[in-house]
């Protein structure tokens, strides 16, 4: 990016590209710890293997993103801090990512609708003005991209598949889909991040990941469901409950022994 | 394990390598899912840039029962190998 260039955009506050990048980091932490849940219980060997590789990922992405927001805010809080000494009311991710896993089938509906946010979001950022936060997202552009393949593979697999798989990817769906407003609707910040030229504009990032999204549930011979309002706003710290238990098994360890390593 | 899946074997060319060597096996219901596994099961320390995989069923094997008439006649042909030429002390890197 040229100063020239650069010059056009008003430049953000520490603050809010904190508060932005915590948005991000925290989503992938929170999703790569609902995965993780996965180990041991995955309906097939490979599939255990598949599902904690994403979650690798998704936590790789976090700690990258949760040591920027560490360096950006400038208080001294590494990502370790981030990640275990925040309560729930601190944590921004957006509450899709917290839902519970509940069987393969909701876990894949999860997926499926954060896979394509993810990676329309990275994809948008790996051109953000922000050369940090670019480089992140650039990294976690390509990972995305896999675990879209994967997700939307399986959305197929069990929308096409046998009555039951069908009545379940589509009971989820119908379930999960209140949560999407929020990853597609703007609020102050995110219009804010756009203004800067660090995130891309909202209504480009609805309209990729409607795209992508509306494909795979055709395929997967699903209906588009009927647009709900939610209230719950995880990124701006209002969570459902559930972020409170997956927290309490995140963070057990580094609160009962600090500064333990392993 | 769903036993819809079926059994197939997986090849992966390494970074360095020139041919596709067989590392083991896996279950998928089809082929996109077993190149998936075999990609989340065999490349997680970067073993491979490029996997093959094939049916386990269709691999055709030689029957061991035929490995005598196969493989012994080989044994004593032992001029096949290339180790009967004298090197000339010019050649350094043979």
């Amino acid at each position: 990016m040229s100063s020239a260039i650069a010059a056009e955009y008003p430049a953000a506050t520490a603050e809010e590209r904190c508060e932005y990048t915590l948005r991000l980091a925290d989503t992938s932490l929170v999703a790569g710890q609902r995965l993780a849940e996965w180990l041991g219980h995955g309906p097939a060997l490979e599939e255990d293997l598949a599902l904690g590789n994403i979650a690798l990922d998704l936590i790789g992405q976090a700690r990258l993103l949760l040591a920027l927001a560490g360096r950006v805010e400038g208080r001294g809080r590494d990502e370790d801090a981030l990640a275990f000494w925040r309560d729930a009311a601190q944590f921004r991710n957006v509450s899709l990512a917290e839902q519970p896993n509940g069987d393969f089938g909701r876990t894949i509906v999860r997926q499926c609708l954060l896979d394509a946010w993810q990676l329309e979001t990275y994809e948008s950022l790996a051109g953000s003005t922000d050369v940090e936060l670019a480089g992140i997202a650039a990294k976690a552009a390509k990972e995305c991209r896999y675990h879209w393949r994967y997700s939307a593979g399986w959305l197929v697999r069990l929308g096409d598949g046998t009555e039951e798989s069908h009545r379940r990817v589509s009971e989820a769906m119908q379930d999960l889909w209140r949560f999407t407003d929020e990853l597609l609707a703007p609020d102050a910040l995110d219009a804010r991040m756009a203004e800067c030229g660090i995130a891309p504009p909202a209504a480009a990032i609805r309209e990729r990941w409607e795209q992508r999204v509306a494909g795979a549930l055709q395929a997967a011979k699903l209906p588009w469901p009927a647009h709900q309002h939610y209230p719950w706003h995880g990124k701006r710290g209002v969570h459902t409950e559930a972020l409170g238990h997956l927290l309490a098994t995140l963070q057990q360890l580094p609160r009962a022994y600090p500064g333990v390593s392993w | 394990m769903n036993e819809d899946w079926v059994l197939y074997e997986v090849f992966l060319r390494s970074r360095s390598g020139l041919e596709h060597k067989h590392v083991g096996s896996l279950h998928a219901a089809d082929a996109r899912m077993a190149i998936e596994h075999a990609r989340d099961t065999y490349t997680r320390r970067q073993e491979g840039v490029s996997i093959w995989v094939v049916r386990s069923s269709e691999i055709v094997a030689a029957d061991p029962e035929e490995a005598e008439a196969l493989f012994e006649p080989a044994r004593d042909k032992i001029y096949r190998h290339p180790t009967f030429y004298t090197i000339p002390d010019e050649v350094k890197n043979l």
